[in-house]
Formats: structure tokens, sequence, C-alpha cells
């Protein structure tokens, strides 16, 4: 059943900036989608009308059948969670126990809750030992992670996660990986914009593309990665195994590195 | 020659009990790009920030080793002539954007102004420096209007504008689509060709590959290998760092698995493709 709706939403900003035209999307609970697409092909203005960031300038935006219009941003607030793309426009706190409890406190829950939630989300982001820690004590791409436990905590049925990979390493893309399985197993739904093909390759199935303001596709991630025409148009690339596979003329929708060792093995087997 | 020589540098910053760079011994050549890996907290950004003296100007804490850039050590030169001879692009361009600029053109400038230079050159080069990272289109919007991306490549542009002789840069790529991404590397590889030193902090092995001559493996505060491009990611000893390999070195050694051994090991796309044409047509 639909969740989260949009239907032919538009937004310009009071500059007169018009970021997206005529987006339509719809999201089940329990599902994960990544958003792709060129810079400023208006992934982050979308995702921050989902949880009522930005209203839309027309169109409308539906939360369990409701139009979000009718409800404030603190409102809705508790049903999406937004981890910012970038983390220093979300930290406040002076250390990271706080930063992560500052949402569920905020929805009034008794102290024993708050601090249930607070070290779950921790734990699922891999922060437990750094509790008493200043945020900007830890790296970049660790602060990243304390935004997203601090959303995590607020227990959300959505979480919108923008450019979640930007500059993580291998460790840390593995517990992103297991983080949104977890999630979406207790039926949130995770929203994953990302520049990251590989990581979209490996790890989604459906994929929405945008490009100039508009979605282009959304489809499954094979079909996005060897639509050329699709991937022209939104200037993104192949990944790297299906760019070979490409050159190889397999003539295969190769999209994972397993899949090219199973192509090559069955070649060489024939 | 050597551009920048460390000699057993150690560094731990205020009120830490660890040091976070231990034993750095290091030799950048003039005129190479070198390609610093690690997984996050190995003690790149700090290394970056020792490279370019910010350690110990600004953040203080307890330094010591030997530091030369171009032949003299690093406390020979003022604030100021580092600052010139070594660009540097942060890891956040949220924090590098000046603030006090209402345009993307003016933001580029700001350096230049500062440096005193005469307002038509400024103009000139900036102008170069727009066509370059296409930023045309941007020009008069204001700095903080622009997407994470777009804002990457102003930061870059603004850094490239003071001409220093080595650019250290913090990750330049971590919010750009893959176009962009391919754009900053031919701006790099440009900035090469122009006999800049070059030292790149990026999480994007597979552009890496294809990019530097020599790769710089961090992890817990130290250098753990350091070589030639080719030689260091054909190693998978780099995994056990944390760090990462290309993904057609990764194909390799999954084919290996799979008792399929490939003639090399290949770092880059058109490498892997002409090895797997071999075994395919069972040249090998």
């Amino acid at each position: 059943m639909t969740f989260l709706q949009l239907k032919d939403v538009s937004f310009t900003y009071p500059n007169g900036f018009q970021a997206v035209q005529h987006i339509n999307m719809q999201f089940d609970l329990g599902e994960s989608v990544a958003i792709i697409g060129q810079n400023g092909a208006g992934k982050t203005t979308t995702v921050k009308l989902m949880n009522a960031l930005l209203k839309p300038t027309s169109g409308e935006v539906l939360i369990n059948g409701e139009n979000t219009s009718k409800f404030t941003t603190a409102q809705v607030s508790k049903k999406v969670g937004y981890v910012f793309q970038n983390p220093d426009d979300q930290i406040f706190h002076s250390d990271i126990y706080s930063e992560i409890a500052f949402g569920p406190k905020n929805q009034k829950l008794s102290a024993s809750e708050v601090k249930e939630k607070a070290l779950h989300a921790a734990e699922l982001c891999g922060l437990t030992k750094w509790l008493e820690e200043h945020p900007y004590n830890l790296p970049y791409a660790m602060r990243k992670f304390i935004t997203i436990a601090a959303v995590i905590a607020m227990d959300t049925d959505i979480i919108i996660l923008d450019e979640p990979t930007a500059g993580q390493d291998r460790h840390a893309t593995k517990l992103l990986v297991d983080l949104i399985n977890h999630l979406t197993a207790q039926g949130k739904t995770v929203i994953t914009i990302t520049h990251d093909m590989e990581f979209v390759a490996n790890h989604f199935n459906r994929v929405i593309v945008m490009a100039e303001k508009q979605v282009l596709r959304d489809a499954n991630a094979r079909e996005v990665f060897w639509d050329h025409e699709l991937l022209g148009k939104s200037h993104l690339k192949q990944p790297y195994i299906s760019q070979l596979a490409y050159s190889l003329n397999l003539n295969e929708p190769i999209i994972t590195l397993d899949e090219m060792v199973s192509a090559i093995k069955r070649r060489i087997n024939s | 020659m050597s551009m920048i020589t460390m000699k057993n540098v150690y560094y731990q910053y205020p009120l830490e009990k660890e040091q976070v760079l231990k034993n750095i011994n290091l030799s950048i050549e003039k005129g190479k790009v070198y390609g610093l890996v690690g997984h996050n907290d190995a003690g790149k950004t700090t290394l970056c920030n020792v490279i370019r003296g910010f350690i110990p100007s600004f953040y203080r804490g307890k330094l010591t080793g030997e530091i030369e850039l171009d032949g003299k050590t690093i406390q020979e030169y003022s604030m100021g002539d580092l600052a010139t001879r070594i660009g540097y692009s942060f890891q956040n361009p949220f924090t590098q954007i000046s603030g006090v600029k209402e345009t993307v053109f003016e933001e580029i400038a700001y350096g230049l102004e500062n440096l005193g230079t005469a307002p038509e050159v400024i103009g000139e080069k900036v102008r170069e420096l727009i066509a370059m990272f296409k930023l045309d289109a941007l020009q008069e919007k204001n700095p903080f209007e622009l997407s994470g991306g777009q804002k990457q490549r102003v930061a870059l542009a603004a850094i490239i504008a003071l001409d220093p002789e080595v650019i250290v840069i913090d990750e330049p790529t971590s919010q750009l689509d893959p176009q962009g991404t391919e754009e900053i590397f031919k701006i790099i590889d440009l900035m090469k060709k122009k006999g800049k030193t070059i030292i790149l902090v990026e999480h994007k092995i597979d552009l890496i590959a294809a990019y530097v001559d020599e790769v710089i493996v961090m992890s817990q505060g130290e250098i753990k290998m350091i070589g030639k491009t080719s030689e260091v990611f054909t190693n998978k000893e780099v995994l056990t760092y944390g760090g990462q390999l290309p993904q057609v070195a990764l194909l390799s050694l999954a084919l290996q698995n799979a008792g399929i051994t490939m003639p090399t090991i290949p770092i880059t796309l058109v490498e892997a493709q002409q090895a797997i044409e071999k075994i395919l047509s069972r040249e090998v």
C-alpha cells in the first residue's frame, strides 16, 4: 500500500528558481529505493518536499493518504526523517549522545525510552564507543553517521539519506547496507540519494532516475544501468563492471562482480 | 626532485591521548600525482593539514619530526608563504566558501584580490577558470545557492586561481555525480601537465587507479604502503588495512577464487578488457 506519495509536485524557490517540475513518486512501507541523477537534477529538493522542509508550489505530498500541507513541518518530521547531505548543517550538540537523543527527547518520550532509542541508534551506526565525544572530534565521514543515528532515534516511518556514501570507506559502506536492511526489515521505508553507481547496482532493486528537474525513470537497477539512452540523457554512467561487460560485448546486462565472474566462467566452460 | 619530505613525523592533537600520525616518512616528488587512501579516520586529512602547515599553526598539539618543502624546513616559511605555495581544497566545500562574496565569479576572484593582483589579470584568470570548470551558467549565482557538487567545483577553482605549486585536495568529488567527478579528474590531469605536485585524498579507487602516479595507503595513523599505482593496487594487502582495490582488481581476485587466473592483475578498465579477452580467446 502506498504510504508516501508525491502527486504532480513542482517547486519554485522564492528567488524564482524552479527546482523540480511535475514530480510523481510513490513509496510503500518497507521499501528501499535509490534516487540517482546529476548534480542539480532536483534530488535534494524532492526529498525536502517529502518531509515538508519545503512545501510544494503546486501538487500534493500525501502521507498515508493525507495531504501534508495540513500539517506543520514539525508534525511531518515525526513521520519522515531526513539526514542532511552536509552533516554540519545538522549537528549542534557538544557530545554525540545528546545529539542522537535530541530527537526522541523532543518527541516527549520518557527518559528511559529516550535512552533506549538513542543507544540503539548509536549501536546501529557503530558509534557506541564515542558517545561522550564532541561530534567535531570525529572526521567528516563519521559525523555523517552521527546524523544518521539522530534520525534513526526518532523512529520515523520514512528515513531519507542524502548522499550517505560520500567519502565513506569500505567498512562504512557495509555498515550503511546493513543499516538499510535492518530498517526496511522493520517495515520502514529508506530513500537514499547517491552518486555511487556501484553501491546502487549492488544493493538496490528500485532506482529512480532524475534529470533536469524531473523523474525520467522508476525501474529496477539492471534496467536503468543498461538503458544507454537513459544514462546519456541523465548524464549518468554504468557501474564499472557493466562498462567492462559492455566493452567485452558479453551481451548480458551484468551489474555486479559475481554476475561477471559467472559470465566468464560460463564462456570458458562452453 | 623531492618537493615535500617528511622524516619521523608524529602528531598528537591537543587534549588527545593518542598520536594520530605515527612515524611518517615520506618523499613527495615534484610534478607527480599522489593518491592518499585509507579507511575513515586513518589520518589522511591530518596528514594534509601537516603538509600545508595548518598543523601546528592553527591546530596546536604536539608535532615532532622534520618536514621540508622545496629544500627548506617548513618553519622557515611564513604562514602566508605556505598558503600561496600549497593550495588546499577542503573536504567539506561548505567550510571553504568564504561567505563574504555575492557571486561565484567574485568567490573565485577572492584569493587573487587578497594577493593584490591587478583587476584585469584577475578578470582574465577567473574567466579562464570558469570555462575550465564549466561554471558559466553559475557565475552570477550566490555560492550558497549552489548544490553540494557545484560548491565543490567552485571551491577547487578558487584554489587553482592562486596557482600554487603544490595542490592538496581532500576528497574533491565526494558530492559530485559521475560526470562531474570525471571532469575534476581531468582538471587534476591538466594541473599535472602544468607541472604541479598534487596530493589527492579520494575514496573513488577506480578513478585513482586511472589517474595517479603513486599511491599512499594509510591506516591508523601510519603509512602502510607507498609505491607506484600499478604495484599498490595489484596487492591485496591493501584490503587488510581497510583500504579498497579497483573493481577490476577485485574481479581478478574473484576469478582467481573461481579457478581462473588472469595473466596480470588489471587496475583499469582497458587493462581488464585486454586480460579477459585473452582468457576468453584461450591465449592463456
